[in-house]
């Protein structure tokens, strides 16, 4: 056979020298080195005060364990909070996946304008709600579940309207077809087909409520987290422990409890 | 006659059914309606404070009017140089835990059929561990260590994001596809031209899409550790709140916003060219 016939295919030069991968390797390194620098990032400081880490993680090996009786009641208003949060900020979401929803509603203005609305929503953290809501209503857990409500109905909202999104418009159209009017469409059409994947994204986010209620209180925004805070502050670690401990049994306990109806629904 | 029969426990049956049916119906109902009444009895509303109308008035007052000098004017301590700071905390906090993730993903890996075995069980409970202890005490403990500041704010977000990304590394690793890795063993290849050849170029693109992913994150939970001390934007911002100049807050607020949909724009673009 002749030997020019089986030459390998010649590779353009951005392959042969990886011109893509170098530049986005070079352009990570400078990202790195560059945070390092505005950061301070100081590793000998760290290594030097490593042993003040260590201590209190042996100080919080030890938990106090007659603390648990003291941290029940919160921890209970930590999940009613959770649960009153994610309701209300579900009653909210549901108009708003309505007409988010691009199955529902044609016009790409409004649309546009609710789905941003929802994007700004969702890019403020937990924890600065909470801060703001401390400001406005005071310390208690009024400030938790008004934050917990809007954090919640910018989540739901989103996880709702791709929900709908997704519906088989069959039905949809039969109704049309009858003559039936915008909100029988909705009751008939929309509703029994989207009821289970509704009930267990709101599970989902009521998980994740209960994790993120648990450090609200941190800010006064009511629940387990204003002991947490108290704790950290005493410097009694063996406390901070059992806090740790007890809502890890409970978030546990909650995302079981959870995944087990979602699956069921499924 | 015999008709008759079947029919009628046929109906008996649908009967039988409907009744079943309603009074799973009555179950489910009376326990989620006394579960709200559980918790709305539960909770104290009663500690709002009076002034909340006025506070909230001039709450929005201030995020409509924003105090725009706050932007940047050289300090070094305005809003552009703190919105810096935060993206830095985030993206090196993310990435080096993205590198230590790798060598824990592979220890929390399932790559051998069975429901327990030692190494895989003991690396995911190690990842929880991790993943559920919180992000705050964290940054206190580290705060405590390396003095308040930006590199506190690193560290605790990265020892955070390991468990993350350690698990979803490990999960990537439990789904690949083993034909590259079967094809090099083959050809005689030895463990490490495996791991190199084979194994990393395989995942490393889901790898990177995941680390982007836990860089949306990390930039929101940056700008909310240094309302503890940790560094970033969250530092100026519990000041102004605390000092009540909501028109500082207001500008604070749509820098954080205007971050947050930025970053998440740009690694939905980098993750979408991944995919």
């Amino acid at each position: 056979m002749d030997s020019k016939t089986l030459t390998l295919p010649k590779r353009p030069f951005r392959q042969r020298f990886h011109v893509v991968g170098l530049t986005a390797l070079l352009l990570l390194l400078i990202g790195l080195w560059g945070s390092a620098q505005i950061t301070g990032v100081n590793v000998k400081m760290l290594v030097d005060n490593l042993n003040q880490f260590v201590v209190l993680l042996v100080e919080m090996s030890h938990p106090e364990w007659a603390y648990l009786s003291v941290i029940w009641p919160p921890i209970i208003e930590t999940i009613q909070m959770a649960m009153i949060g994610t309701t209300i900020g579900t009653l909210f979401a549901i108009p708003m996946a309505l007409i988010a929803a691009h199955n529902i509603v044609k016009n790409p203005f409004i649309r546009g304008c609710v789905r941003l609305f929802l994007d700004i929503t969702r890019s403020l953290p937990d924890l600065l709600l909470a801060a703001l809501f401390v400001a406005v209503f005071g310390i208690g857990a009024t400030a938790g579940v008004v934050t917990l409500a809007i954090f919640s109905f910018g989540m739901i909202s989103k996880l709702f309207y791709e929900a709908i999104e997704t519906i088989d418009a069959g039905p949809f159209e039969a109704l049309n077809a009858t003559g039936a009017n915008r909100v029988q469409m909705i009751a008939f059409a929309v509703v029994p087909q989207i009821l289970p994947a509704f009930i267990s994204y709101f599970l989902y986010t009521f998980e994740i409520n209960v994790r993120a209620s648990t450090v609200l209180g941190y800010l006064g925004a009511g629940g387990i987290g204003v002991y947490l805070q108290r704790s950290l502050s005493e410097f009694d670690y063996s406390d901070t422990a059992v806090i740790i401990l007890a809502t890890l049994v409970v978030v546990v306990a909650i995302d079981g409890l959870s995944t087990f109806v979602r699956e069921r629904l499924a | 006659m015999r008709e008759m029969m079947t029919t009628t426990t046929i109906d008996q049956s649908v009967r039988k059914g409907r009744w079943q049916y309603r009074v799973q119906w009555l179950f489910w109902g009376a326990l989620v309606i006394g579960l709200y009444v559980w918790a709305g009895k539960g909770l104290q509303f009663s500690g709002v404070q009076a002034s909340a109308a006025d506070v909230s008035k001039s709450i929005l007052h201030g995020i409509l009017n924003p105090d725009w000098r706050y932007v940047y004017n050289g300090s070094g301590e305005d809003l552009t140089s703190e919105i810096i700071q935060t993206i830095a905390i985030a993206f090196l906090g993310t990435f080096i835990s993205a590198f230590i993730s790798i060598p824990f993903a592979f220890w929390a890996a399932r790559t051998e059929k069975g429901k327990w075995h030692l190494r895989s069980t003991s690396g995911k409970f190690v990842l929880t561990l991790i993943r559920t202890f919180p992000e705050i005490v964290l940054a206190i403990m580290f705060i405590k260590s390396v003095g308040p500041g930006s590199y506190a704010g690193v560290l605790a977000v990265g020892v955070h994001s390991i468990g993350m990304l350690g698990k979803l590394f490990s999960e990537g690793i439990e789904e690949m596809d083993r034909g590259p890795e079967e094809a090099l063993v083959s050809v005689g290849g030895n463990r490490t031209e495996v791991l190199c050849l084979a194994t990393l170029p395989t995942l490393l693109p889901e790898f990177i899409s995941y680390t982007l992913y836990r860089f949306e994150i990390s930039v929101r939970s940056a700008s909310i550790l240094g309302m503890i001390g940790a560094g970033g934007i969250g530092t100026p911002l519990i000041f102004a709140i605390q000092t009540r100049s909501w028109s500082r807050v207001g500008i604070i607020l749509i820098g954080i916003v205007v971050m947050v949909m930025g970053i998440d724009w740009l690694s939905g673009q980098l993750r979408k060219k991944l995919a």
